[in-house]
């Protein structure tokens, strides 16, 4: 690893040892078996494993969903956790520190789009003005301001994706989690997707991890993660160009 | 901060605005119930304030004249009169039965409560208080002031057992503690109709006293055709109204006539507590019973259907966890949704309540103060219905939104 992206890895998010165990005694599961990874700002990983392997129990670790059993990660220059939670308010923590963007978007059906990504400016007790205006930078950065006004149902599938992650960007988090976020979409509109991504990774120095099956975009990573019964291992990615 | 349930609300009007008016309609019922009650209290109240009494003398150890059949002689009141504080005093008879309007194509039978009242003017206990046409009776028979429930009009006749009657003057609010209108004619006539058997009844009377040998004396004439005539007429009414002088004690005013005429004497707020307290105290409780399955089943409503909206919502109550949103801020939601809910439901219920009450056949008092109880019961019903949705909500799992 050059020294560059150690320097930078300092402030995107870093976990060492991690673990994680379902159950006792008998039939406990080891989910995760000492799980070592690094992505640093403005760089998208992609994360591919089969079906059990971990991914989304790692996905939920790090998201602060679910409590691992052991190992340390750091946000930033800020350790989150260390064998037990160190920050106090894990709900503050997802919705100022984390972005996450679905499978499918998830958006509040009863939000309009701006509001559906001021929604997170607006919870962190941001003036309404000033989540809305915030949202409709996103929106226009994404190509989707001229639906600000839309309800979910009226839109897309790439149109409501880029909404979620517009959401997913609103409160500038450090690091964005991305759940199989290509799956329900066609080959052109997924590559979009990504492209949107890697823009937004560089645009606003945020890390973004991407846990995928996708064939189609796999290529486009330059770094990936294996997982396969819960370790990890680290590959160089093709990093095949979007042009 | 937006508000989420507004946006909901808003979202989903139709939904919740049908919702709404069903759950209204129910309301609309419980209220109307209500008022069902708080008539029947009306009804006796208005009973008491018509008949323009201060006491009542009724029958010795009867609870009287409304609430137990009482009989006393019709010259009692003679002796009344004469009594310290009291300044007038008025026979009664009071019979619940069918009366039949007559003429073509209008006959039919109207329950009434007929009063015999002696034709004295509007002043005098028994007396209806006021008439929206038509006159006072003034005539000793055969006329009827009768209450406008009833359906009849000035003019018509009408029968009470076997004679007929001319409707000179109608009434209005005059009816009986069961809300029966009633029907005012001159006291001789409703003696009769109360206590004069039919014919057969008095040929056969007759026979027998004749055939008695202790009444059919050869030796006293005139003795048979008196003890005839004292069967063939009825000296007996239901009560004696009393009205007692301007500042005079009614405590101290009955005192005399309970000690002296060996009868028994209520005041108003005791009269008011037997048409109250032991008359309609069934029917109250009928409807109070009414009342608390309709709570129920309003309270059962609006939770299943806050909860089905709320689980409807799962996956982005899951979401909306996921990126940070308090519990309180979804048990808000949650809680001004079912709020909204009941506050529609409750302006449609006291909206039909207002428009349906009238048609009632009888008399539905819609109290404000019972609207704001029920105000207020509705929005501790929705607060509680919620509980079981809010408590559903703050239980889902944020990571139900990450897929695996």
């Amino acid at each position: 690893m050059d020294k560059q992206h150690v320097e930078s890895s300092a402030r995107g998010i870093r976990i060492e040892g991690l673990t994680k165990r379902y159950g006792e005694g008998d039939t406990a599961v080891d989910a995760l078996k000492g799980v070592d990874m690094q992505v640093a700002p403005g760089e998208v990983v992609g994360l591919i494993g089969p079906s059990g392997s971990g991914k989304s129990t790692l996905l939920k670790c790090l998201g602060a969903v679910i409590e691992p059993t052991a190992g340390r990660m750091t946000l930033g220059q800020d350790v989150i956790y260390d064998n037990g939670w160190k920050i106090p308010d894990l709900r503050a923590l997802r919705r100022d520190k984390i972005g996450f963007v679905f499978q499918a978007p998830y958006l509040i059906s009863f939000l309009d789009v701006t509001d559906n990504v001021a929604l997170l400016p607006m919870l962190a007790g941001k003036p309404n003005a000033e989540s809305r205006k915030r949202a409709m930078e996103l929106l226009e950065a994404l190509d989707v301001a001229h639906r600000a006004k839309a309800m979910p149902s009226q839109l897309s599938g790439g149109e409501q994706q880029r909404v979620s992650i517009a959401r997913g960007l609103v409160n500038r988090p450090p690091v964005i989690l991305a759940d199989e976020p290509t799956a329900a979409l066609d080959s052109e509109r997924a590559l979009a997707v990504v492209r949107i991504l890697n823009q937004m990774a560089k645009q606003y120095e945020t890390a973004i991890i991407i846990v995928t099956h996708d064939e189609k975009i796999i290529p486009t990573f330059k770094r990936i993660y294996h997982i396969r019964d819960g370790k990890t291992h680290e590959e160089a990615g093709e990093g095949r160009s979007f042009d | 901060m937006i508000s989420l349930a507004g946006r909901d609300i808003l979202h989903a009007w139709g939904k919740f605005i049908f919702t709404g008016v069903g759950l209204g309609l129910l309301i609309g019922v419980t209220l109307t119930m209500a008022g069902v009650y708080r008539g029947m209290v009306d009804d006796a109240n208005v009973l008491l304030d018509n008949s323009g009494a201060d006491l009542w003398v009724v029958q010795q150890d009867t609870l009287g004249p409304y609430a137990e059949s009482s009989s006393i002689y019709d010259d009692t009141y003679r002796g009344i009169l004469g009594m310290s504080g009291v300044a007038r005093a008025a026979n009664v008879t009071y019979l619940t039965m069918q009366v039949r309007q007559l003429g073509d194509g209008k006959a039919r039978d109207v329950r009434a409560m007929v009063v015999g009242i002696t034709p004295d003017g509007p002043c005098h206990p028994g007396q209806p208080g006021y008439l929206v046409d038509g006159r006072h009776l003034t005539r000793g028979h055969y006329e009827a002031v009768a209450d406008i429930a009833t359906g009849f009009a000035l003019g018509d006749h009408i029968q009470i057992r076997r004679n007929e009657y001319t409707v000179v003057g109608l009434t209005r609010r005059m009816v009986s503690s069961g809300g029966d209108p009633m029907v005012f004619i001159p006291l001789k006539d409703a003696q009769e109709a109360q206590f004069l058997k039919d014919n057969d009844a008095i040929v056969r009377q007759r026979a027998r006293t004749e055939q008695n040998p202790a009444l059919n004396r050869p030796g006293v004439p005139g003795l048979l055709d008196a003890v005839i005539a004292s069967q063939s007429t009825n000296p007996s009414v239901n009560a004696v109204l009393v009205q007692i002088e301007p500042g005079a004690d009614p405590d101290a005013v009955a005192e005399p006539i309970r000690r002296w005429k060996r009868l028994t004497v209520y005041t108003r707020a005791q009269m008011q507590d037997i048409l109250i307290a032991k008359l309609i105290a069934t029917s109250a409780k009928q409807i109070g019973m009414f009342l608390v399955i309709l709570a129920i089943v309003s309270a059962a409503i609006v939770a299943f259907i806050i909860y089905t909206l709320t689980m409807g919502k799962i996956r982005e109550i899951a979401v909306l966890k996921l990126i940070g949103t308090k519990n309180r801020t979804i048990a808000a939601m949650i809680l001004q949704e079912a709020v909204a809910l009941g506050l529609i439901g409750f302006v449609v219920g006291k909206i039909s309540a207002t428009f349906w009450a009238p048609i009632f056949p009888k008399y539905v008092l819609l109290e404000p103060g019972d609207a704001l109880r029920g105000f207020v019961a509705v929005v501790v019903i929705c607060v509680l219905a919620s509980v079981l949705a809010i408590r559903a909500a703050l239980k889902v799992d944020p990571a139900e939104a990450i897929g695996g």
